[in-house]
């Protein structure tokens, strides 16, 4: 045991080094000011110094916390323990979780009552992404596959819609599934060649595999359409009835809630399965899962083509709520943003994914009063999420409870 | 004693046939036309020094790598003659070929249970629609799988420790979860890799009985590698010696103990 003073200036040192580094983070973007107009330079020191005493005075009562936790620690350790294992069993009593799941629901379907047209349309956005997160999670979380080019099914799945509708004009409840199968077809062609790849060989061919997906949406016109995209995609009917803006973006808003949750329902089911559990043997060692009868390539093939329907599903869902599909929609950043979600939630994990699709795309949304400063706090809350999410092993998925 | 006899002496006909079996890596031949026969319902062994090819011969059985040269048979009791020259891994297993590896390959992340649940694979048959619909013929088969699981944890000693994950099981029970693991695939034949290697006399001991009931009780042919000499010896009912890719001895343990040519390979040459 070192003597406070010691203990109190180390803290102060780490302290002072944190107020440093941020301050020649923040310096270019903070003390700077470029006129272009009048061609001046002005100097805000004085802002700089401010920025760098908040950091100082945030890390010091961050480290003095950690410092009395450690003090007080010892004692109130088990009754934390004991109080989180009662938390845990009354989260996971059948009663719990159903009234949890039931709430959830009434809550959900309530809140487009409440909310304006446009922010309906934000949660609409905010379940497909759910969908997309929990597709992903099939390949990413429990096959082990890491896949950057996952925008690209998403892109057939908007893009089969905008097609069979323009040329065939099939409505939205029949693309659905059509999109999906497509999509899945897609998954399977990505799937042979890459079988055999691991790791980062597989993260740059699906890389490079969207970006194949979003170049010839851009430039097979004949096709496509180009840049200039698909617009006056309808919006799905309900037997014909003339909906009018507002209850059409509401009925879409509940047909993606329903569909989100079948989704979570299919992952969770799968994950206590036999082909979850050879997913997951696959991820975690390929060569002892084969060993143990598990048929790599069908396994294989299987979470992708299954990943993929997810996003085809998800694709049609956003033709459907923009009315309108260019490829621009199915950057690179799109994957990445997905990829976000299941690494957010947890590899392997429903309830982590859905919430992390939940903040992840609301998050900026609502960030929108800091105006030019959005997508600076938004990638410092993305930074801090993932510092202080539930602290488990990365690539770990939480305890489950076994048949 | 006279129970373990007439085992022997019904199953008494070879369960696997290598002939001439070569493999190459590169320019290195690993395996040199190895001969091996193991007889159904025996313990054999495998034994030679540190790269004679042990568990290159065991890749091999299990379709990990492909031979370059000769043949390879299953012949299941039921009077059947499979070839198992280049099937995949889970085809061989499915035939009734388990292993478990020299340097532990686990399922980490996955608790004992679901490890052992995986060894179920090749024995089930729901797939994504069943597993997403869960008729009763699917909870019937996830119950099936959990409870045979279930058994075979208690079977060699896990039963308590059915809930943790596999990586925060102490050494020697972890070796003890990849046997379960391998049985869950309901072997006719099981290679053991070291299943010694690090434990302690004492467990060493749970082990040479825990390898006799699965014999004796199970019916299970058993081939290890094992540079236990105490436990090989007293083990084995036959025993192979491999060096530098060939077969140099095969016999009971008395005659290979004295066979010079397995002194030389394990001493080098009397100067």
């Amino acid at each position: 045991m070192s003597l406070p003073g010691g203990r109190l200036f180390s803290a102060a040192r780490g302290a002072l080094l944190s107020a440093a580094s941020g301050a020649l983070l923040l310096f270019p973007l903070v003390a700077v000011r470029i006129d272009a107009v009048e061609k001046t330079v002005s100097w805000r020191w004085a802002n700089l110094g401010w920025c760098a005493a908040g950091i100082f005075a945030i890390s010091l009562a961050w480290q003095g916390r950690i410092m009395l936790g450690s003090l007080a620690g010892r004692r109130s350790d088990r009754a934390g323990e004991g109080r989180d294992r009662r938390l845990r069993a009354f989260a996971a009593s059948p009663a719990v979780r159903r009234g949890g799941a039931a709430l959830a629901v009434a809550l959900a379907l309530a809140l487009p009552l409440a909310s304006s047209t446009y922010q309906v349309n934000v949660l609409t956005s905010a379940l497909i992404s759910v969908i997309l997160g929990l597709g992903l999670n099939i390949i990413v979380g429990l096959a082990g596959l890491l896949n950057l080019g996952y925008a690209a099914f998403y892109a057939v799945g908007a893009y089969t819609y905008a097609l069979l509708n323009l040329h065939f004009g099939l409505g939205f409840w029949a693309a659905l599934p059509a999109a999906g199968l497509i999509a899945a077809g897609f998954g399977l062609a990505l799937g042979f060649p890459v079988l055999r790849l691991r790791g980062d060989y597989l993260a740059i061919v699906t890389l490079g595999f969207g970006e194949i997906v979003r170049l010839v949406l851009e430039n097979w016109s004949g096709l496509s359409n180009g840049p200039s995209g698909i617009a006056n995609i309808p919006r799905p009917g309900l037997f014909g009835a003339e909906l009018g803006l507002r209850g059409a973006t509401i009925y879409l808003y509940a047909i993606s809630l329903a569909l989100a949750a079948l989704a979570a329902l299919v992952v969770f089911r799968l994950r206590e399965s036999r082909v979850g559990r050879a997913w997951m043997a696959l991820r975690e060692d390929e060569t002892a899962a084969e060993a143990m009868g598990v048929d790599r390539t069908r396994t294989k093939l299987a979470a992708l083509a299954l990943g993929a329907f997810f996003a085809g599903v998800a694709g049609v869902l956003f033709a459907a709520r923009t009315t309108f599909v260019n490829p621009a929609s199915f950057t690179f950043l799109e994957s990445a943003m997905v990829l976000a979600i299941v690494v957010l939630g947890g590899p392997g994990s429903v309830g982590g994914v859905v919430a992390a699709a939940l903040v992840l795309v609301l998050l900026p949304e609502y960030l929108r009063p800091f105006a030019q400063y959005r997508m600076l706090v938004f990638g410092a809350a993305l930074v801090a999420m993932m510092i202080f999410r539930a602290r488990r092993p990365a690539g770990r998925p939480p305890a489950r409870r076994v048949p | 004693m006279s129970a373990t006899l007439s085992a022997n002496a019904a199953a008494s006909r070879p369960l696997l046939e290598a002939r001439g079996l070569c493999v190459d890596f590169g320019g290195l031949r690993a395996l040199d036309g190895v001969d091996l026969q193991v007889t159904g319902g025996e313990i054999a062994a495998l034994i030679g020094p540190n790269g004679a090819g042990k568990t290159t011969l065991f890749n091999c059985l299990t379709g990990l790598c492909a031979p370059s040269a000769g043949e390879l048979h299953l012949l299941p009791p039921d009077g059947g003659r499979r070839n198992l020259g280049g099937l995949s891994p889970n085809r061989i297993t499915a035939l009734g070929v388990a292993r478990t590896f020299q340097n532990i390959r686990l399922f980490p992340a996955m608790s004992a249970l679901e490890n052992v649940m995986v060894g179920r694979h090749a024995r089930t048959r729901a797939g994504v629609l069943g597993a997403v619909l869960r008729g009763p013929g699917t909870r019937a088969e996830e119950r099936e799988t959990a409870s045979v699981a279930r058994g075979l944890l208690a079977k060699v000693g896990l039963g308590a420790v059915a809930g943790e994950p596999a990586s925060s099981l102490p050494y020697g029970l972890q070796r003890r979860l990849e046997i379960a693991r391998a049985l869950a695939t309901r072997p006719l034949l099981l290679l053991l890799d070291e299943p010694a290697a690090g434990m302690n006399p004492r467990e060493t001991a749970a082990l040479d009985a825990l390898i006799r009931r699965l014999r004796d009780e199970d019916g299970i042919t058993i081939l290890l590698i094992e540079h236990d000499m105490r436990l090989v010896m007293g083990l084995a009912e036959r025993i192979v010696v491999l060096d530098y890719g060939r077969m140099i001895a095969a016999g009971r343990p008395e005659q290979v103990r004295a066979d010079p040519e397995v002194i030389r390979a394990y001493l080098g040459e009397p100067s």
